[in-house]
C-alpha cells in the first residue's frame, strides 16, 4: 500500500510538556504496579500490587484524559478480561464484553482469545476509542473506553491473514501476538500493526482493508524462507516518531529497521551496531521530539538464541542519527554477570526534557534514566517477571 | 478431590421450594458479584450461567469462551460427575460444582 507523505504533526524539536509527576505502569506475570515519580523523577512511590496473581500483559494510560487506565489481564484459571480505572488505579472495573472472536458457524472450529496482549488508545479526536491486539492474533476495537469490545472481521476472519497469523504452534512461546497497533496522529483512519509472526500491516481506511509492509525485512537465514511471505516475518516492536509520523522504527527478530514513508521499504539500520553485540532484541523506544533518536536493548541472538544481554553485560544502545551510528549506554547498569531479558513492551520513554527512559527485566527489576540513557538507576527489585512498562507525565 | 481444585470452586444448589438457585462465588470471581453468595435460575447449566451473566456482565466469559467451550482450567461436575456440555439439564436435586483448576507456578 503506497501512501503520500503527510505534514509532520509537530516540529522536530518541539517543547517538552511540563508534568507535575510521572506515572510508570508496570505489568507483570503476577500483577501490576504503578510507580508515581515526583516532578524531578528522583523519588518514586510504589502503588501495588494491583490484581495480584493475574497475568497482566499491558497497562496503559489514556493520554486524552490523563486519568483512565486500561489493564489487559487473565489468570491461569479464568478467561481473559480488561480492567478499567477512571481514577488512576484507585478503583477498577472489569469490561462487560472483553475482546472475543466471533462465534463460529455450526460445524466450524472457532478461535477463542487466550489473552489480550496489547492496548492502544486511538486518535486524540476519538475519545473513548481503543484498539486491542490479542493472542491468538486478533484486532479489536472499543468505542466506550474499554467496557465493550468488537472484533475486526476484516483481519480476524480473513483467510489470508489467518494463514499468516499461524497457530498456537507458531510464534512466541505463549502464542502468536498482535501488537504495536499505531494510530497516525494526523489521521485516525491510518493504522499500522505488527503480527508476531506475520509481518507489518497498514490500513488507510480505519481497518476496513489492509496491506502488507514487509519489503526490506530479512527472514531467518539458512532455511530457504521466502521473504516475500508475511508468515516468515517476526516484527517484535514498531514505534512511530511523534515528531515525524512518516518515520517508523522497528526491532525485528532479524534486526533493527527504519521506514521513511512514503517509501514502503525498510532499511536495516542495525547493521551499524557493533558486531559482537548484534541487532537482535525485543523493545525499541523513539524520542518524542527528535525523529533521529531511538534506543534499543540488544539481546544475544547467537547459536541457540539465549536472548539475554550479550556476554552478561546489559546495555542500552542509542542512535542520534537515524541509525547511522550507535552509542553504548550502560553507566549505572551491572558491569557483568547480569543475564537480563527485556521484553518488547518492557521499555519505554516519557516526554520530558531530557527524556526519561525506563525498562523492566524478566527477572523483575525496574530501571530508569533521567538523562536519555547516560546514567541508569534501579527503581524496584524483586518484582515478578515484567511484561510491560509504560510511562506518562501527569498533568 | 485434589487440593488445588478444592481451593477455588463454586456450587449451585437448587432450593426445594423455588426455581432460584443459590450460587456460591469463589474469591476469584467476587470482583463481579462483590459477595460470596448470589442467586441464579435456569433449567440447564447454560441457562444458569446466562442468568448469572445478566446480573454480573462479564462473569460467564471468564469461565466459558466465545465458542461456548468450557475454558481449559475450568471443570464442571454435576452430582460428582464431570460434565462437558453446557446443555446439561439440571434437576431440582442436582448439585453443580464449577471448579477452577490452578496450574503452573
Amino acid at each position: 500500500m503506497k501512501r503520500k507523505s503527510m505534514k509532520p504533526a509537530a516540529g522536530k524539536k518541539g517543547a517538552a510538556p511540563r508534568a507535575r509527576g510521572t506515572l510508570v505502569m508496570v505489568a507483570t506475570r503476577k500483577g501490576a504496579w504503578l510507580y508515581h515519580g515526583d516532578a524531578a523523577r528522583k523519588r518514586w512511590r510504589a502503588d501495588g500490587p494491583h490484581f495480584l496473581g493475574h497475568v497482566i500483559s499491558h497497562v496503559v494510560l489514556d493520554p486524552r484524559d490523563g486519568r483512565t487506565l486500561l489493564a489487559a489481564a487473565k489468570t491461569g484459571h479464568l478467561g481473559p478480561t480488561v480492567f478499567r480505572s477512571t481514577d488512576l488505579g484507585r478503583n477498577w472495573k472489569e469490561a462487560t464484553q472483553p475482546p472475543a472472536f466471533a462465534k463460529a458457524a455450526d460445524g466450524e472450529k472457532g478461535r477463542s482469545v487466550d489473552h489480550t496482549f496489547w492496548l492502544t488508545p486511538a486518535h486524540a479526536n476519538e475519545p473513548g476509542v481503543w484498539y486491542a491486539g490479542t493472542s491468538p492474533q486478533g484486532l479489536f476495537r472499543s468505542g466506550d473506553g474499554g467496557v465493550t469490545w468488537k472484533p475486526f472481521s476484516s483481519i480476524n476472519d480473513d483467510p489470508q491473514y489467518r494463514e499468516w497469523m499461524g497457530t498456537v504452534q507458531d510464534g512466541t512461546p505463549d502464542g502468536p501476538k498482535m501488537h504495536s497497533i499505531i494510530v497516525d496522529p494526523r489521521d485516525p483512519k491510518h493504522l499500522y500493526l505488527a503480527m508476531s509472526g506475520g509481518g507489518v500491516h497498514e490500513s488507510a481506511d480505519g481497518g476496513r482493508t489492509w496491506g502488507t509492509l514487509i519489503k526490506g525485512m530479512d527472514v531467518v537465514e539458512g532455511f530457504g524462507f521466502d521473504a516475500s511471505k508475511p508468515t516468515f516475518h517476526d516484527p517484535h516492536c514498531l514505534r512511530m516518531c511523534p515528531s515525524n509520523p512518516d518515520r517508523i522504527y522497528q526491532q525485528n527478530h532479524c534486526g533493527i529497521y527504519r521506514l521513511d514513508r512514503p517509501s514502503d521499504t525498510w532499511v536495516r539500520i542495525g547493521k551499524s551496531m557493533p558486531k559482537q553485540v548484534g541487532d537482535i532484541g525485543f523493545p525499541l523506544v523513539v524520542h518524542p521530539r527528535d525523529a533521529d533518536t531511538a534506543w534499543v536493548f540488544p539481546m544475544d541472538g547467537t547459536q541457540v538464541w539465549p536472548r539475554t544481554s550479550p556476554d552478561g553485560k546489559p546495555a542500552v544502545y542509542a542512535t542520534r542519527n537515524a541509525g547511522k551510528t550507535w552509542q553504548r549506554l550502560d553507566a549505572g547498569l551491572p558491569a557483568k554477570e547480569a543475564w537480563w531479558t527485556v521484553k518488547r513492551q518492557a521499555m519505554t520513554g516519557d516526554a520530558a526534557d531530557p527524556v526519561g527512559l525506563y525498562f523492566g527485566t524478566s527477572s523483575g527489576e525496574l530501571w530508569m534514566s533521567r538523562d536519555e540513557g547516560r546514567q541508569w538507576a534501579c527503581i524496584a527489585r524483586h518484582l515478578p517477571e515484567i511484561y510491560s512498562v509504560e510511562a506518562a507525565g501527569l498533568i | 478431590m485434589d487440593e488445588r481444585f478444592r481451593a477455588f470452586r463454586f456450587t449451585i444448589h437448587e432450593s426445594r421450594f423455588t426455581v432460584r438457585m443459590k450460587v456460591l462465588i469463589p474469591s476469584a470471581l467476587r470482583s463481579y458479584t462483590e459477595r460470596g453468595e448470589t442467586e441464579a435460575s435456569g433449567a440447564t447449566l447454560a441457562a444458569v450461567l446466562s442468568d448469572l451473566d445478566r446480573n454480573y456482565p462479564g462473569i460467564r466469559f471468564r469461565m466459558i469462551d466465545e465458542q461456548d467451550r468450557i475454558r481449559r482450567h475450568i471443570r464442571v461436575f454435576v452430582n460428582g460427575e464431570q460434565v462437558r456440555d453446557l446443555a446439561q439439564p439440571l434437576a431440582a436435586t442436582d448439585e453443580v460444582i464449577i471448579v477452577q483448576a490452578l496450574s503452573g507456578g
